[in-house]
């Protein structure tokens, strides 16, 4: 669909370079990070001011038209498909930072800029922004917003909505809501906190002031090896448990393992069930005892081995196979689909047993990584989509796997988002109480229902016709388990 | 005293809602000197208390809103671990509800986080009279609006919170605070450091010509980060409690007392008024003056409230002069049932 009244608009507002509507050059925006959701949007819009994104807004409202914004296209939900007849709002030339504040330890940049970029442009000061989701070097501040982006480092530094202070917000009716700044609190509702998230269905992200860490003096990185997967779990929890916070603690098991390894060489052992990467930072004692404490727990826990990086080489090494597991897979099978289930910690051992057992049931493999310290997982499932049925099998391994995560008292996204991936899932997390809850806020924001439609929070007609509902204070999915 | 009191309280606000009554959401009253007061009908959340699930190795507790924050800290204690925000407990009788409601935090908040940061989930009833679960037990969760951090800083006007999941830390294994006598200019100086510097910093406070700076971690590394500083004196731990909950001899008596919270980094201090306190390396001030944003220049996004015994005090906790702010109210409280009279 075309419309060119609407069009007209753009154009007196816009300058032609940012105004894309041929059917070839909108094709690399039709999907996301998630690339089996496409839709070719009539139009796409690059704004380079603030002024600019109000024009859109207002005259996408003005005709009824939804709008859709999109960051560097990096998410992992869909949840920047775009719609048909709607607006492709792209912020990627939005991408100055505007401010570094020494004294206030601040970055104020526009949403447009990578999450990388921040800390490159902070790092000869000694400071960085700590966030890192595993995008971070295309994967825009913006989209962080949206999404509220974590990361290998959340478990001590936290996700996106602790290190934001301040945004500004161009809502669909026109207003700049000046959410935060360089104070720690704002009086009023906190509709900082609100908007991460939301996955652009309350406003349109125009600035961002973060807050900047100062670098740790020293950082280690240890490698657990196991012989068994539960082992590896066991010492999770004891690492956590023994009053260590480390700043990232990864797991990975011998699928993930194996293709890491034979694709980046990181010198992880391939004959091991489990490794376990726990980097710890902090003063240069602090570090040492740290290292000493947590090096005791595997191996009591049943390490067969327990490796250490000091320098900053050996540390990136260590990383490298964790941060390639996913383009990895490739090796493994022509698709894959990640889920991002988060779970109690106590629970990951019982999660991935059903893992197991799924992956017989529907015939599919899984390789599993995962942010075990803050018990975010990561299943990856692997199917060829040329092969007859095999996709819808593993969207239905996949959702099976998020069932499972909800009965034990998990949520079904720790940070990639809902999207329109996992609208069905939410039937099952939310009551209908809670999700009228949810239509009504957004409401509040956009009435007109013109900010990403469809995305994020399931119309109650999509939940009864799966059936799914959840239902509160009765009979739950898996009523054997405990539920904490 | 410990008990689920949820289906008296559930009942008491469809009761309310039938009658088309107000009521006034209270737990202990610690926060009582706070205006203004609610209109209606006690909502008292006294006998909704005690603990639902800790597990020490998962970091969390939940607990329900009427739960004392001292008895909180006492089964964490007991664990060697704390809650990772330290809201105020103001004559030794918050509750876990009213610190969600009023969102206040202690010396730590610069460096662990406020009650908002530590908020995993809660559990509330709104002006509908339902009863809803918002982000759970979980580090992370990204499923749906964060509705649980909404209510942080509320003041109960958008709901009754009934429970709450907080993130629990171990506690340090040492702790010393460095002490250094230093103006008010120099403070200033060093505040600054005390965010670009990494060392293992918990909590500050300047008041009475002294810098106080709360270090925590292993043995060394404190020592380390002392003796940079330049500790020159040695302070009681109890100090940092006294400072959270007011009962620092700076907050005796009944003047007027502001609460000022600036920029990070900021350099707008209240010159013109002598009585301060500063914490959270500069950014929050408790200052005794009759009015405060006539003293104080403010810069963006900094704001002056008045917190205790301040005359004429007009003033809303929330105020809407957006109307972002009135929707978002009547999309959970439709019939103002909730602590009516909060909201302009």
């Amino acid at each position: 669909m075309s419309n060119p009244r609407v069009l007209e608009l753009f154009r007196a507002h816009l300058p032609p370079q940012s105004i894309i509507t041929d059917r070839a050059a909108v094709r690399p925006f039709e999907t996301d990070g998630i690339t089996a959701f496409r839709e070719r949007p009539w139009v796409v819009v690059l704004p380079e001011t603030v002024e600019q994104v109000r024009s859109v807004l207002q005259i996408s409202r003005d005709h009824g038209v939804p709008v859709v914004t999109r960051g560097a296209g990096t998410g992992l939900s869909g949840g920047a498909r775009p719609i048909q007849d709607g607006v492709l709002l792209t912020m990627s030339k939005m991408s100055k930072v505007i401010e570094v504040d020494l004294d206030a330890c601040t970055a104020t940049v526009e949403p447009g800029v990578t999450n990388l970029a921040i800390s490159d442009a902070v790092r000869e000061h000694g400071l960085y922004y700590a966030p890192d989701p595993s995008s971070q070097i295309a994967c825009s501040i913006g989209g962080n917003v949206a999404e509220n982006s974590g990361g290998v480092h959340c478990l001590k530094y936290g996700l996106t909505v602790h290190n934001v202070l301040g945004i500004r917000v161009q809502t669909i009716e026109g207003e700049e809501l000046v959410l935060g700044g360089k104070t720690y609190d704002s009086p009023g509702y906190d509709l900082l906190a609100l908007m991460m998230g939301s996955e652009g269905m309350l406003g349109v992200v125009t600035q961002v002031t973060v807050k900047l860490l100062p670098e740790p003096p020293d950082k280690r990185v240890l490698l657990g090896v196991y012989d068994d997967l539960p082992k590896a779990g066991d010492s999770v929890s004891a690492i956590i448990g023994a009053g260590v916070i480390p700043a990232g603690l990864e797991m990975m098991d011998a699928l993930a393992i194996r293709a890491a390894e034979e694709y980046v060489h990181a010198g992880y052992p391939i004959d091991a069930a489990a490794i376990l990467l726990c980097e710890l930072d902090g003063s240069a004692s602090q570090v040492e005892a740290d290292a000493g404490r947590v090096s005791d727990i595997m191996k009591t826990k049943g390490a067969i081995n327990v490796r250490t990086a000091t320098t900053e080489e050996e540390c990136e090494l260590f990383w490298k196979g964790r941060k390639a597991a996913f383009p990895a897979m490739g090796r493994l099978a022509p698709d894959y689909y990640c889920m991002d289930g988060s779970v109690p910690r106590h629970a990951i051992g019982r999660v991935l047993s059903e893992i197991t057992r799924l992956s017989t049931v529907y015939q599919l493999p899984v390789a599993n990584v995962f942010h075990a310290g803050d018990g975010n997982l990561h299943p990856l499932v692997l199917y060829d989509a040329n092969k007859e049925g095999e996709l819808q099998r593993a969207e239905t391994f996949g959702g099976k796997i998020l069932e499972y995560c909800v009965a034990v008292g998990g949520t079904i996204t720790g940070e990639h988002g809902v999207g329109v991936e996992k609208l069905d899932q939410m039937c099952l997390q939310f009551s209908e109480a809670e999700l009228n809850q949810f239509h009504r806020l957004k409401a509040a924001f956009d009435p007109g229902a013109l900010m990403n439609p469809g995305k994020a929070v399931p119309a109650l007609a999509r939940c009864s016709e799966l059936g799914g509902m959840h239902v509160h204070e009765g009979k739950v999915p898996h009523p054997e388990l405990e539920r904490f | 005293m410990t008990g689920d009191d949820s289906e008296r309280l559930i009942t008491q606000v469809r009761s309310a809602l039938e009658r088309d009554r107000a009521v006034s959401i209270e737990g202990e009253a610690s926060k009582a000197f706070l205006g203004p007061r609610a209109d209606g009908e006690l909502l008292s959340t006294r006998g909704h208390t005690g603990i639902i699930e800790y597990r020490p190795d998962e970091l969390v507790v939940t607990a329900r809103a009427g739960t004392l924050l001292s008895e909180l800290d006492a089964a964490l204690g007991a664990e060697n671990q704390m809650l990772a925000c330290d809201p105020p407990h103001f004559g030794g009788k918050g509750t876990l509800g009213g610190a969600i409601a009023a969102g206040f935090s202690g010396p730590a908040r610069p460096w662990q986080g406020s009650v908002r940061d530590g908020l995993l989930g809660v559990e509330l009833v709104n002006g509908y009279g339902e009863r809803m679960q918002f982000g759970g037990q979980v580090m992370k969760n990204v499923a749906g609006y964060d509705v649980s951090r909404l209510m942080v800083g509320a003041r109960g006007t958008l709901g009754l919170i009934l429970s709450a999941s907080l993130k629990v830390l171990p506690r340090p294994e040492y702790t010393r605070t460095a002490v250094v006598a230093v103006d008010r200019v120099e403070a200033c100086g060093r505040s600054l450091n005390l965010l670009r510097k990494s060392f293992p910093i918990s909590g500050s406070c300047y008041v009475d010509n002294h810098l106080y700076v709360r270090l925590s971690g292993n043995e060394a590394a404190v020592e380390d980060a002392s003796e940079t500083l330049g500790a020159d004196l040695e302070v009681e731990e109890s100090f940092w409690d006294q400072v959270r909950d007011h009962e620092h001899p700076f907050f005796q008596g009944n003047r007027p007392l502001w609460r000022v919270s600036l920029a990070r980094g900021s350099s707008s201090h209240p010159e013109n008024c002598q009585e301060q306190l500063v914490e959270w390396a500069g950014a929050q001030v408790w200052a005794y003056t009759d009015d405060a944003q006539s003293v104080i220049e403010l810069g963006e996004g900094e704001h002056a409230t008045p917190f205790r015994n301040v005359a004429a005090d007009s003033s809303k906790p929330i105020g809407t002069e957006d109307k972002y702010v009135r929707r978002l109210k009547a999309a959970f409280d439709p019939q103002d049932i909730f602590n009516r009279g909060m909201v302009v």
